[in-house]
């Protein structure tokens, strides 16, 4: 007797629903993956190379997109789920424009969004010209041209770190947990590629939670020569040979400093991705104080959302680099299947 | 006349807190300055004196002030206030007019039923009689609202009421019990005697049916009279001792005497005319907005009055004014906070409120202390400018308006000189909110000096924190000018050439600049000339803070986000393309709390001008500040 798969919709095709979405289609369910974008693949799509390794985001890229293609998922883009109720008979969802599915479960994996520089106007974001963000850097890494606004090559830039992360005038209390060690990855392959350049990583700690890197924030230092300085950039303005000059207080030399860039790099973080707040919102799930999905307990349960049929993944839940989220992916998929054979 | 006994503890009461008022006004006045007695003793022989009896009869009888704003509330004070005050009145006249002899003591008029049971048969008295019924009446029904208030404030429109302690509770429960016990006792001697009006005529009555009224009565007067003795009692240390201070205040405050930056005994005055209303805490953002109950304006008064340590309460504030803008006593609550800030560091809590009032007094705020804090601060030699712009900490934090007060200053041709482009020294006010008066003046003196040495004209300050310092604090030549103000003046000369944004704004009202400064006209005309300003529904006087207050150091960041997303919320409820603000603070706060495009006034003006290049206005920039340099 062959029986109809059963139906599992994931909310959000970054690398957490890719990678979730894949393996539930590898073990035989009917999978609906929804991207709000044109294509999965999330902020990943936007990065060069990862850390701690510097190894190329295509080969992570290539492995999802292997994972999202098999033919057990079915891939709707330009959508987002707008809410999701749970019923006698399984999960209702409803999509922008209005549409509806039936799903026997759902795996939230709505990610996170970039915290929008503007909003640390000291810092000049949109202002001056060459203040940049880490992702725009990594297009300039894209590109394979580092260089300033009107083209010239920076002698000194400055990464300034914690950019909408613990920062309680932005009311973020988070860290954001990946904005460290990219800074560390950034400023080596900044170095590397303009060897004349000097660069400063203003921090406030530096915190190499993962494995290999402490050692790569090690190499920065001993073989690149990047500069540490601990201190929070306060304002940054443009002197009259329109270079950035940035007021720092050197807080281990215990004096304030003032410095000049050619280019500032804001490190910024994570913030709960504005359509999974509103999907929050719609369908009833706690969000904690930082607007991050809560789940049902933070250390056995962290997948659950504590309403049947609907788990979490990724992001969504808190700030976390690839190798975390395809892990926390993997295990809202058990947490799924085990609640369909029930 | 064993019987008359009960009318012991009223005159007890009464002559108590006759003789105490009369004592108390004595010392108040003894220890005011020199001036002060001054104001005060011409005021009594001139306008002061009429204009005080009139704003008596207006505000602590009829209460205009509440009416206006909350009409039940406004009632229930009127028929408590005034229906009493005639009761008196007429009381008296009844007394004198129609007891046995002429000049009665005041018991006669207030127990005058008691004296004079079988009253009112006929004719004139029948109808003297209705009249004091219905004044009985009249307070019985603000009476009622009174309880209703108390027990459910949301039904007289309040969002929250006061707290009290035990000896308000006793005062209250005596002041509630008056006027009924005057009723019963009224109704039952009218009831044993067949007399009285449509109220205690026809209540005596109805209780002389079935009860034996004329043993009873006594008993009400008792009660009566205990009431009015313990309420007099009580009045001094409880809450209603504002009625007889809130006169000895207004006579004051029409007399020219103001709150100063020492306690004095207007400070203690006010302490005391305060009534505990609570309409202070129904505007309070910290409180409707933030969940925080404990620190409003009448609390602050009410630990101030009795001697508890209220440092906790007076720092946690955004000093933002509204509760002074709807005082109905009209009492400087924010210049008695800030008093309580420069003590709370020294204040000795061991002594007694008097002694410290004394020891307070004696300290001035410029005395001479031996050691500087910002003695490392370089004394500069200022080139000369016409105009010297000085943008504020704040606004260095806000680029863009820094970069759209340029644009401005060179489109118009203003010859300028920019104080703090390199960084400046605070103005110094953050510190005075602080209760920092000596260190701030240090800072004061700092940048006075530079102000002078450049001979400038107009001073021109992107921030309203900095303004209200540099007129209220610094003595200069140089006029002070918000750039809002400034922008209005360069459009009223005609020296800007500006386009017309096809936007619709809606205008925030920053604390310091409105209700602290009282600028609203200027940047609403400035506004209006390039975009279509919207209303909003708490705007000018009753502005709402940001919450990003400099004046709370306390108050937690989550409590500040929460305020400043109610305050976006009612700000933008008109849907406006843009919030628009003239404070650089109040922009960082709202950019947080807002979806709606937040910019400052003069980055909406830098929009309308004709626009050059990127580039081009790069370079001209440039071109002009190395201008502005060498013109000094």
């Amino acid at each position: 007797m062959k029986t109809v798969p059963k139906h599992v919709l994931v909310a959000g095709g970054g690398v957490a629903g890719m990678e979730a979405a894949g393996a539930l289609a590898e073990m035989g369910y009917r999978v609906t993956l929804v991207e709000k974008g044109d294509d999965p693949g999330g902020h990943l799509l936007q990065w060069h190379a990862l850390f701690p390794d510097r190894r190329p985001a295509d080969e992570v890229r290539s492995y999802l997109r292997k994972r999202a293609g098999h033919h057990n998922i079915n891939i709707i883009t330009r959508t987002t789920v707008e809410k999701v109720r749970h019923h006698p008979g399984g999960v209702r969802v409803i999509l922008s424009g209005g549409t509806e599915e039936e799903a026997d479960a759902v795996i939230v994996a709505t990610g996170f969004d970039l915290f929008d520089a503007h909003r640390k106007e000291e810092y000049g974001y949109g202002i001056y010209d060459n203040v940049i963000t880490s992702v725009d850097l990594e297009a300039m890494f894209n590109r394979g041209r580092l260089e300033k606004a009107d083209g010239t090559v920076p002698s000194r830039i400055g990464l300034i770190h914690c950019v909408g992360s613990r920062d309680e005038k932005v009311n973020n209390n988070h860290c954001s947990k990946v904005c460290c060690v990219t800074a560390v990855k950034q400023a080596i392959e900044i170095r590397q590629m303009l060897p004349s350049c000097e660069v400063f990583c203003f921090y406030m700690d530096m915190r190499m939670y993962g494995p290999y890197y402490e050692e790569l924030y090690r190499e920065s230092q001993e073989v690149h020569n990047v500069n540490f300085i601990r201190g929070k950039v306060s304002e940054a303005s443009v002197n009259i040979n329109n270079r950035l000059v940035i007021k720092v207080e050197d807080t281990l030399a215990g004096r304030p400093l003032k410095m000049e860039l050619d280019i500032m790099v804001l490190m910024v973080g994570m913030e709960m991705a504005e359509s999974g707040a509103k999907l929050a919102e719609a369908s009833g799930f706690r969000q904690g104080i930082n607007r991050f999905l809560e789940s049902g307990d933070h250390h056995y349960g962290n997948n659950l959302s504590g309403i049947k049929g609907v788990f979490y993944a990724g992001t969504c839940t808190a700030p976390m680099n690839i190798t975390d989220t395809i892990s926390h992916a993997r295990a809202a998929v058990a947490e799924t299947v085990r609640y369909l054979k029930a | 006349m064993n019987s008359d006994l009960f009318v012991i503890p009223f005159n007890l009461g009464l002559y108590f807190i006759l003789i105490y008022s009369v004592v108390r006004s004595v010392a108040w006045f003894r220890s005011l300055s020199r001036p002060d007695k001054l104001r005060l003793q011409r005021g009594f022989f001139g306008r002061p004196f009429m204009d005080s009896l009139r704003e008596i009869f207006m505000e602590s009888l009829l209460h205009r002030k509440i009416f206006r704003k909350n009409p039940v509330l406004g009632y229930m004070h009127m028929s408590l206030a005034f229906g009493w005050f005639l009761l008196i009145v007429f009381g008296t006249i009844e007394a004198d007019f129609f007891g046995e002899k002429h000049l009665n003591p005041p018991s006669h008029a207030i127990f005058f039923r008691w004296f004079n049971p079988e009253h009112g048969a006929e004719g004139l008295a029948r109808i003297y009689n209705v009249w004091m019924d219905f004044l009985l009446a009249f307070i019985l029904s603000g009476l009622l609202l009174a309880v209703i208030k108390r027990f459910t404030p949301r039904m007289m429109g309040m969002k929250k009421t006061t707290r009290h302690t035990w000896t308000d509770r006793l005062a209250l429960t005596s002041l509630w019990l008056i006027f009924p016990s005057r009723l019963l006792a009224e109704s039952f001697t009218c009831g044993a005697h067949g007399s009285g009006s449509f109220l205690t005529g026809n209540l005596g009555s109805a209780l002389a049916s079935f009860l034996p009224a004329a043993e009873i009565a006594p008993w009400f007067w008792w009660l009566y009279s205990i009431s009015l003795g313990t309420f007099f009692f009580m009045l001094p240390i409880s809450r209603y001792f504002h009625i007889p201070v809130e006169l000895f205040l207004i006579f004051m405050r029409n007399s020219g005497i103001t709150t100063g930056d020492r306690h004095s005994s207007y400070t203690e005055v006010q302490t005391h005319a305060c009534s505990s209303c609570g309409v202070c805490i129904s505007v309070c953002q910290m409180s409707y907005a933030a969940g925080i109950n404990d620190i409003q304006s009448a609390y602050f008064i009410k630990g101030l009055r009795n001697d508890r340590d209220i440092s906790a309460i007076t720092a946690n504030c955004l000093m933002c004014g509204r509760c002074e803008e709807v005082c109905p006593v009209g009492i400087e609550l924010g210049p008695m906070r800030l008093i309580e800030r420069r003590q709370g560091e020294r204040a000795d809590r061991t002594l007694s409120l008097p002694e410290r009032y004394s020891v307070m007094r004696k300290r001035s705020v410029t005395e001479k202390v031996p050691t500087q804090s910002y003695g490392y601060l370089v004394r500069e030699e200022p080139e000369k400018a016409e105009v010297l712009f000085f943008a504020g900490c704040m606004t260095h934090l806000t680029p863009s308006v820094i970069a759209a007060m340029k644009r401005i200053m060179e489109s118009a041709g203003v010859k300028y000189r920019f104080m703090d482009e390199k960084g400046g020294v605070c103005c110094g006010r953050p510190l005075m909110l602080a209760g920092r008066d000596r260190e701030a003046r240090e800072l004061i003196n700092h940048n006075s000096d530079i102000i002078w040495k450049s001979g400038a004209k107009i001073l021109v300050t992107s921030c309203p924190i900095c303004y209200k310092v540099f007129r209220e604090s610094y003595y200069l030549e140089a006029t002070v000018m918000h750039h809002s103000e400034f922008i209005n003046l360069l459009i009223e000369e005609g020296s800007l050439r500006l386009g017309y944004l096809h936007r619709k704004v809606v205008y925030h009202d920053p604390c310091e600049l409105g209700r602290g400064s009282g600028i609203y006209e200027e940047p609403r005309a400035v506004i209006s000339y390039v975009a279509e300003l919207l209303e909003a529904s708490q705007e000018r006087s009753m502005s709402l803070c940001c919450g990003g207050s400099l004046g709370n150091l306390t108050l937690a960041s989550g409590k500040k986000a929460m305020i400043a997303a109610d305050a976006a919320r009612i700000l933008t409820m008109s849907s406006p393309d843009e919030l628009i603000t003239a404070c650089p603070l109040c922009k960082k706060t709202f950019v947080q709390a807002t979806k709606t495009k937040v910019s400052d006034i003069a980055e909406l003006v830098a929009a309308a001008l004709p626009a050059p290049s990127k580039r081009v206005a790069r370079r001209r920039s440039a071109r002009a500040t190395v201008r502005a340099n060498d013109a000094g």
